[in-house]
């Protein structure tokens, strides 16, 4: 797993590349978890495009994610997530709490 | 239905393992000519069944995941995902779209509601102290 966060006037990306499940997940939530606290980012997106496979845990991950940024005052994003990942996020009914996007291409 | 090929393999609860799981049931199954997406949603319903059993199942203990892949005749995928663990008390309430016994490691609930919607047949066997076994079966489109 591979995460790079870029960060400019409260607004942050945090590119993910890899595969997300219950063995990654713990790593993306510490590392994630860290940046929220010490940053208090405005709004944070978390960019899926080279996350090859995800599955349930991901959902959970999101959810855990986006419940902290928004006690931190912030909102949390989910970008460009490919087909297969988002079977698994329509399933979770999540795009009711977390806006989904896609970058142009 | 008849068997056309079969993978069996044995895999101790380590987390690092769910990735492996995935991993060789595709690598088997590329034979069976997949499309993109079936491919996707089989290790994605491995994936599952495999974290249940270590998250879940062998919470408390250690043990051994057992996984069965067959190819069948009629293109029919079989996968069968057992373990020895602390096994299911209620099964109905454990396949509820939500439930989890375990919300404050952030788990979704959503294990089994994502194994009944990728595949064309998911069943759960489990007995209290002995284990659980999950049964999938999907079909794949024939794409000459
Ligand atoms: N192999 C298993 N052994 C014991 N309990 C299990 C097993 N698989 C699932 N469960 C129970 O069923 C519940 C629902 O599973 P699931 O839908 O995958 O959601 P989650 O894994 O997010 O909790 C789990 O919280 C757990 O209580
Ligand atoms: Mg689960």
């Amino acid at each position: 797993m591979n995460i790079d966060i870029k960060s400019a006037d409260g607004i942050a990306v945090a590119s993910l590349c890899g595969e997300i499940d219950h063995h990654n997940a713990k790593e993306i939530r510490r590392e994630l978890d860290s940046f929220i606290l010490s940053n208090q980012p405005k709004e944070l997106s978390i960019d899926f495009k080279d996350i090859s496979f995800m599955d349930s845990s991901g959902i959970g991950l999101i959810i855990g994610r986006h419940k902290l940024i928004t006690e931190c005052g912030g909102k949390l994003i989910v970008k460009n997530p490919q087909l297969y990942i988002k079977r698994v996020l329509k399933l979770s009914g999540i795009e009711r709490l977390v806006k989904i996007t896609c970058d142009k291409l | 239905m008849k068997i056309i090929n079969e993978v069996k393999f044995s895999i101790p609860s380590l987390s690092v393992n769910e990735s492996v799981a995935r991993a060789v049931v595709s690598s088997f199954l590329i034979q069976a000519d997949p499309t993109v997406e079936e491919l996707a949603d089989i290790r994605t319903v491995v994936s599952e069944a495999v974290t249940n059993a270590i998250v879940h199942g062998y919470r408390n203990s250690y043990g051994n995941i057992e996984v069965v892949v067959r190819i069948l005749e009629n293109n029919t995928i079989y996968i069968k995902i057992r373990d020895k663990g602390c096994g299911i008390a209620d099964i109905e309430k454990a396949m509820e779209p939500l439930f989890t016994t375990a919300p404050e490691e952030e788990r979704s609930g959503l294990g089994f509601s994502v194994m009944q919607s990728f595949t064309d047949k998911l069943s759960v066997k489990s007995i209290v102290g002995k284990g659980t076994t999950v049964i999938m079966r999907t079909k794949l489109k024939c794409h000459e």
